[in-house]
């Protein structure tokens, strides 16, 4: 049972204290709901590159990390489709240094240009460092491009290209930011050796004078139901071919989705799932295969990827998968496998919750999703789910033209 | 006082007063040790909130003992791979049904096997994990799928520019023989011979010498168990384990290597050798390694990607070697300013040899690194995990204390003279893969 107390400043700051004595340190997790998908097509990569910024200095502070260092702490964050995530950890004693920092970027960037123009280039290091300059780097850039038409999630959060980096300008940078770097559009998570009382006293202070901004209204274009099955062939300079196939599934939090995780489980969780007993140990088509999902807010994709075998065709490769799907809709799972999956996820949350910034982390995104109960309550989601569940959602997503496929080919 | 600061927009130009984490007293908590009946040593941190624990068993089975290449690895990947009564099937549908976790690793002097678990399965699943030691039979075709497919996953590798780097530095500091140095090829992997692996088993797994590591929310029986499942088995009757390699440098210090023509990055290595941690420098060099590459504030990351966005990263670091070890700096850098990278490189390490270190940024780096240790001496898993670290390379707590002792007092003297004695451009070896 993970305890928190929670308080919304009148600026609309959200703010979730879960106490933890048990360690000398304590954890700042500020998630701000802005990601990826809240990007315009012409300027993608920017809630990324934004996160790189944040450290460019503050209207009051010259420098974010050194005074955090000089208290002893660290700090890191990420960027995905959905959100952006700052936290730092410092000994407990130290927290108002972290409030002092996190409120005054808040509150205002300093907008350097020299912040801006090195962080470009560091972000295109990265660019090449991730997707350009690794075998197969690419895969996920055509891949969300051919799975969804319109919806946002159609690039990834580094974005499209490098240029939309390269080209971004201050007014970009500073309109962003009074968009979505509000309080009304952030959670804090303050976890660890502290007092919810002091953490509240302490918000007020420091985050209590930042204005509000203007409501971000989320109006995304909603991705229609596919129609027709879509495939893409690659050749690139990669030692051995590749095969990606994705099926949309459904949103964070619906039963689908739950659904859905089991079946990544079923398929590719562990040395005795099926695709990795089947594929890879049984007819040795493939030499390594996964099946996995990312966990998106908004309706995701369900993925199975692998390397063949040199000497296998893709068409062998594919009906080989197809044959696992085929099974999968028309035989129920047995009782035990599904007990093996619910067991497994019990391990998995309880492995997570050790530490305490993972569920400081965890308490933001529950809050985010509108119910921060569910850190206590979302196992028993995964608990619920039958073997008839299973059998009709893979009935349901794993259809031809809910499909999306890359043959990747080796040109050597 | 605090309202009126929120009177005053000002307040927020003034740092608020921190405690010096340089002046915290860090204690480092003590194991619980047992033995089994066998003679077996078990070191165990207990406590945490959650119901789930970790048991590592570390054998003295790391490439240090093979005669062949890669036998040590392989042998520690497959020893899950079948057993007298179970297919690799069944061993791994036991564990994952479960929910646990069950990895190997295989290092120079060691090699290891890890269970991660909820507290309550334990019983189910030590009996299993003692068939490994003793009753794992490498099957032909298993061995004959890992070698296909780890052949195919090589050449994966192989086209990564920092995979390459890695591999050609250490063969640089060690030489190929070496098992610091040595990597792996095709023709090693098609190499290997059921019998070898079957040979290693026996002498270094099913009468190696092993230690055992405990962590987490143990429940009361936790020795009772592992004494029931583990402490008649025939460990520890292989002593000898006294080998010797001597270190071949490369002998050329700068080598150019162009994997990828069109590779739009260049992975950069700068190393030189270094004595392991029983050398009197060893834990003073760790606050001029902070200084130099080891944080995100450090010099070479503020100059080189902060300063000049070279870079998405640029470190350094003392690799955890027992017997003797290296000093990197290790970057990914743009093609067009690969060379510009080098240059800054040495420039701080000049500047670290002229002139010393100003008092502000060696309280920051005190700082930063006894708040960055009081995080991790916290928790079941950090704390074993610190201890295993100790209790393989030889030292005790007063290696912890003293390492404390030297970051609250060194003073810039000592780290100037430290850096014009490890510092010099000369004894490095510089590595560029495009």
């Amino acid at each position: 049972m993970i305890l928190y107390n929670r308080h919304t400043l009148h600026n609309g700051l959200k703010i979730l204290v879960h106490e933890d004595n048990s360690t000398p340190m304590a954890v700042v997790n500020i998630m701000y709901n802005v990601g990826a998908r809240d990007e315009s097509p012409e300027k993608t990569g920017f809630a990324h590159l934004f996160e790189h910024l944040m450290f460019g200095g503050s209207i009051n502070i010259p420098d974010y990390d050194e005074p955090l260092q000089r208290a002893g702490g660290e700090n890191n964050a990420y960027t995905t489709n959905d959100i952006t995530n700052y936290y730092c950890v410092l000994p407990s004693q130290n927290i108002e240094t972290a409030f002092w920092l996190e409120s005054d970027r808040m509150l205002s960037l300093a907008f350097s240009k020299k912040s801006l123009e090195v962080q470009r280039k560091v972000v295109c290091e990265e660019f090449k460092e991730h997707y350009i300059n690794k075998p197969y780097g690419d895969v996920w850039h055509k891949m969300r491009k051919l799975a969804y038409d319109v919806h946002p999630y159609q690039w990834m959060t580094i974005g499209k290209e490098l240029s939309h980096v390269e080209n971004a300008t201050m007014k970009d940078v500073k309109d962003f930011f009074f968009k979505f770097y509000r309080p009304n559009n952030a959670i804090m998570v303050v976890a660890g050796n502290v007092n919810s009382n002091h953490i509240f006293q302490l918000a007020e202070k420091w985050f209590g004078s930042i204005p509000a901004g203007e409501k971000y209204e989320r109006n995304l274009p909603k991705e229609p139901k596919q129609k027709n099955a879509k495939l893409l062939e690659v050749k690139a300079d990669v030692p051995l071919d590749a095969l990606i196939k994705t099926w949309h599934i459904e949103e964070r939090l619906s039963k689908g989705y739950y659904t859905a995780d089991l079946i990544t489980e079923i398929l590719g969780g562990g040395a005795s799932s099926r695709l990795y007993q089947s594929l890879v140990k049984e007819k040795q088509l493939f030499s390594n295969i996964n099946c996995y999902h990312f966990g998106t807010i908004e309706p995701g994709l369900l993925t199975i990827e692998g390397k063949l075998i040199k000497g296998v065709t893709m068409q062998e490769a594919e009906n080989a998968i197809e044959e696992e799907l085929v099974q999968l809709k028309s035989n129920k799972v047995a009782e035990t496998e599904l007990q093996k999956t619910i067991n497994r996820t019990e391990s998995m949350i309880a492995f997570e919750d050790v530490s305490v910034a993972s569920r400081a982390n965890s308490l933001a995104l529950y809050e985010l999703l509108g119910d921060v109960e569910l850190i206590n309550t979302e196992f028993s989601k995964f608990q619920e789910v039958t073997v008839n569940d299973i059998q009709n959602y893979a009935q349901k997503i794993f259809e031809t033209n809910n499909s999306s496929t890359i043959h990747y080919y080796s040109n050597n | 006082m605090a309202n009126k600061k929120i009177n005053n927009p000002s307040f927020r130009k003034q740092a608020p007063d921190i405690i010096d984490t340089a002046e915290l007293t860090l204690q480092l908590q003590p194991y619980n040790k047992y033995q089994l009946d066998n003679g077996i040593d078990v070191y165990a941190i207990d406590g945490g909130a959650q119901d789930v624990l970790m048991i590592e068993f570390v054998f003295f089975a790391g490439n240090w003992y093979e005669e062949k290449n890669i036998v040590a690895a392989t042998t520690n990947f497959l020893l899950k791979n079948g057993t007298k009564n179970k297919n690799a099937f069944a061993i791994n549908e036991h564990f994952e049904f479960y929910g646990a976790y069950l990895n190997q690793g295989s290092f120079n002097e060691t090699s290891t096997v890890t269970l991660h678990t909820l507290s309550k399965n334990l019983p189910e699943l030590l009996p299993v994990m003692a068939e490994l030691f003793t009753e794992s039979i490498f099957p032909e075709e298993e061995l004959e799928i890992y070698k296909k497919n780890n052949i195919q996953q090589l050449e994966i590798k192989l086209r990564k520019c920092d995979f390459v780097a890695n591999r050609l530095i250490d063969e640089c500091i060690y030489g190929i023989h070496h098992p610091y140095g040595k990597y792996t090829s095709t023709v090693d992997f098609n190499a290997l011979q059921r019998d070898e692996l079957v040979l290693f088993y026996n002498e270094f797994y099913t009468q190696g010498k092993c230690m055992i590591f405990v962590a987490g929310k143990l429940p009361s029986n936790t020795i009772e168990l592992l004494n029931k499942n583990f402490g008649h088995l025939p460990f520890n009757k292989n002593k000898a384990l006294t080998k010797e390699y001597n270190c071949v440098r490369a002998s050329q210090k700068k080598q150019f290597i162009l994997n990828d023509e069109n590779g739009v990055q260049s992975a950069i290595r700068i190393a030189r050798p270094f004595p392991n941690r029983h050398h009197p420098d060893f834990s003073k060099v760790m606050v001029l390694n902070n200084i130099l590459g080891g944080y995100f504030g450090s010099r070479l990351m503020s100059n080189i990607r902060e300063d000049k966005g070279y870079t998405y990263g640029i470190y350094s670091f003392i690799q955890n070697h027992i017997h003797e070890t290296e000093w990197i700096i290790s970057t990914e850098a743009g093609r067009d300013v690969c060379e510009a990278t080098i240059e800054e490189t040495y420039k701080e390490m000049q500047r670290l040899c002229n002139e010393p270190v100003s008092e502000e940024e060696l309280h920051l780096v005190r700082n930063y690194m006894m708040g960055s240790l009081l995080g991790n001496v916290n928790g079941t898993f950090n704390i074993i995990s610190r201890w295993k670290s100790y209790i393989l390379n030889n030292v005790d707590e007063n290696y912890f204390y003293n390492s404390i002792n030297t970051i609250k007092t060194i003073n810039a003297e000592e780290i100037q003279s430290l850096a014009k004695k490890y510092l010099q451009p000369d004894d490095f070896y510089e590595i560029t893969v495009v």
